[in-house]
């Protein structure tokens, strides 16, 4: 049966051996492992040489002087921010207190009501809306509530920080709702409770770490949004405590004005502000992150 | 037989009745009229936006609004006498937005291709966090940090060599024309395209995260080298999510405001060059609210107007590509 064994005069080669095209192939490959590991250094070294500018120019400055005193004028050092942290902290907390209660109850509706097409559009709109220039919406806000009747100040301002929040909200806290088990709703439903009863103690408690998380990081976008509040806070250089009628500052506001000056002491100031943004940012995405892990593992 | 009989029927006890009964209706009323009041929002917005702006497409002329590219802001109360032509915003807008594209998709891909496939399983979700923090970052602090030092320290030496290299060769020389100043729309697409490479980077690594470990394993058990797995497998079988997650990433660059508000130069004037300091829509519009009379804050909500209308269909077109691939979570916050 050795007929079906058929004799070659082609030299024996090893399998390990390859040709030149093989080798170009690999050579290739190797070169493009490097380069996208290198992509990915690159792309880290931003954010490095950002947190390290930031603290290196903005340390110095953030003491409690800064978080107490109002700055004096732009030429001169010290003073502070504490306008603009009062301004901010009044802002970010009413948009809170509306956009986190409409935004959740809107996923509730999503996830607990939508049948059909409506749910859908909800849906759509919503992810278009994370994506509207946030300039734009200041100017929304400006042309309906500033200029008709209510002109500068906070709660203006809250407005339009929480149409801004209100899209971010409503979609992660849809993912979060999504993640509660169908079970538990029937097991609540087989006890004899209303749906709205289950939702609320049930559905709701459930999936409160995650809703918490969303909420944190629609406050840390609102926290340093400064397009907005350009078009309806307008700023100050006195610290404002009337909720509406008078413009106020942010310190995002100062940030962006202090920037711009030529003079040091100002740019000083505003390092310190923005590091002092960005640790409030920074905590509170980090802070998300870990409750979204912890929450994560348990389940 | 006789059990039926003797058990009383129950069936009225369990009708609700009292009060209570109205109370899920009541509910689910409550968090219709919140989802609704999404759509209700967004329909203002472009209501109320729609009806300022009018008066001034009217005044200007619909095309020569986006045409011209003279501004010259008049200082009325009541009526239009200026001049508003707005092309040079546009422009700004674009190739600031075209620079930041260029810089980031490359990057991104190469990140999202690395975390799938090159780095150590356990270090994968701690660079993707790192990434994402990225995005973070308040954009005025990417514009006080570019403006004082990210352009002055890093990209004007670069804008120079650039300059020096291409700035006589024919074709494209006209692109890299000089000088520099300190800000200018090279800087703003720099600076714009960190700030997107978050979102391109998460819709992208996600999409590719979705392609079937067979289909890889064919590849490989075919002689594939890594290289070729990730071109003709991965990009390939992404390349929809991928595109998606570039429109998203340009949605984000047309209209962010104040990072180049602050970087891209400040003129009301446009200029072929990567390295003229001119002006974006978005930044146009915060740069000269504050001192802008009644007719000219009509003319730039009418600005704002066009910039809505150009990020929604982007935003639009991309949203429909991503969902077409499959639910994408935890984007909303990028």
């Amino acid at each position: 049966m050795s007929s079906t064994l058929i004799q070659t005069d082609r030299p024996r080669v090893s399998l390990r051996e390859v040709d030149a095209h093989t080798r170009r192939r690999r050579g290739r490959s190797s070169l493009a492992r490097i380069l996208l590991s290198l992509g990915m250094v690159v792309a880290v070294v931003p954010l490095g040489l950002i947190l390290a500018e930031v603290t290196r120019r903005g340390l110095p400055a953030l003491d409690w002087e800064f978080l107490t005193q109002i700055q004096p004028g732009a030429r001169r050092d010290g003073g502070g921010y504490v306008h603009g942290i009062i301004g901010s902290a009044y802002m970010v907390g009413f948009a809170t207190l509306v956009s986190v209660p409409v935004g959740i109850l809107a996923a509730i509706y999503l996830t607990e009501y939508g049948r059909g097409w409506l749910p859908r559009i909800i849906r759509f709109f919503t992810d278009v809306m994370t994506g509207v220039p946030s300039v734009f919406v200041g100017l929304f806000i400006y042309a309906l509530l500033v200029r008709g009747a209510f002109g500068f100040g906070a709660i203006v301002g809250a407005a339009g920080l929480a149409v801004l929040m209100l899209p971010i909200i409503v979609r992660s806290s849809e993912e979060m709702l999504k993640l509660v088990p169908e079970d538990q709703r029937a097991a609540s439903i087989g006890l004899g409770a209303r749906k709205w009863q289950t939702i609320m103690r049930v559905v709701l408690p459930s999936a409160a770490p995650g809703l918490v998380t969303g909420a944190m990081l629609a406050v840390a976008r609102a926290a340093g949004e400064t397009a907005v509040l350009l078009l309806t806070a307008l700023g100050s250089l006195q610290v404002v405590s009337q909720l509406q009628g008078t413009p106020i500052a942010s310190l995002t506001l100062l940030i962006y004005r202090g920037a711009r000056q030529p003079f040091p002491a100002g740019q000083q100031r505003a390092w310190a502000g923005a590091l002092l943004l960005m640790l409030i940012v920074l905590v509170l995405t980090l802070a998300a992150r870990f409750v979204t892990a912890r929450w994560g593992n348990r389940r | 037989m006789s059990i039926t009989s003797t058990s009383p029927d129950r069936r009225p006890d369990l009708r609700p009745t009292g009060s209570g009964r109205w109370a899920d209706p009541l509910f689910r009323a409550i968090a219709l009229a919140a989802g609704v009041s999404v759509l209700l929002v967004l329909g203002l917005m472009i209501g109320s936006t729609a009806r300022d702006a009018w008066p001034v497409f009217d005044y200007q002329g619909f095309v020569s609004f986006f045409t011209s590219s003279e501004w010259n802001a008049g200082s009325s109360r009541g009526e239009f006498t200026g001049v508003y032509g707005a092309f040079a915003f546009i422009y700004g807008t674009l190739i600031s937005s075209a620079i930041a594209i260029a810089i980031a998709l490359p990057l991104a891909l190469a990140i999202s291709l690395y975390i799938n496939r090159i780095a150590p399983k356990r270090f994968r979700q701690a660079l993707s966090y790192t990434v994402e923090l990225l995005a973070a970052i308040p954009s005025v602090v990417y514009g006080l940090w570019g403006l004082l030092f990210f352009s002055p320290v890093v990209l004007q030496p670069i804008s120079r060599v650039l300059i020096g290299t291409f700035g006589n060769v024919p074709l494209i020389g006209w692109l890299f024309e000089g000088p520099a100043r300190n800000v200018n729309y090279f800087i703003a697409g720099n600076v714009l395209a960190i700030m997107i490479l978050p979102i391109i980077t998460a819709i992208a690594r996600e999409v590719m995260a979705q392609t079937p470990e067979d289909q890889i394993q064919a590849a490989y058990g075919m002689g594939a080298t890594d290289w070729e797995v990730m071109r003709r497998v991965i990009i390939k079988r992404s390349f929809p999510g991928i595109v998606g997650a570039t429109m998203l990433g340009l949605g984000r660059a047309l209209g962010e405001t104040i990072a180049v508000a602050m970087l891209i130069g400040g003129q009301q004037r446009w200029g072929a060059s990567l390295f003229f300091s001119g002006q974006s829509m978005a930044g146009h519009i915060a740069s000269t609210f504050q001192d802008a009379a009644p007719e000219t804050v009509d003319a730039l909500i009418a600005v704002g107007v066009g910039l809505f209308v150009i990020t929604v269909i982007v935003n639009v077109l991309a949203r429909l590509l991503v969902w077409r691939i499959g639910r994408v979570a935890g984007d909303a916050a990028l």
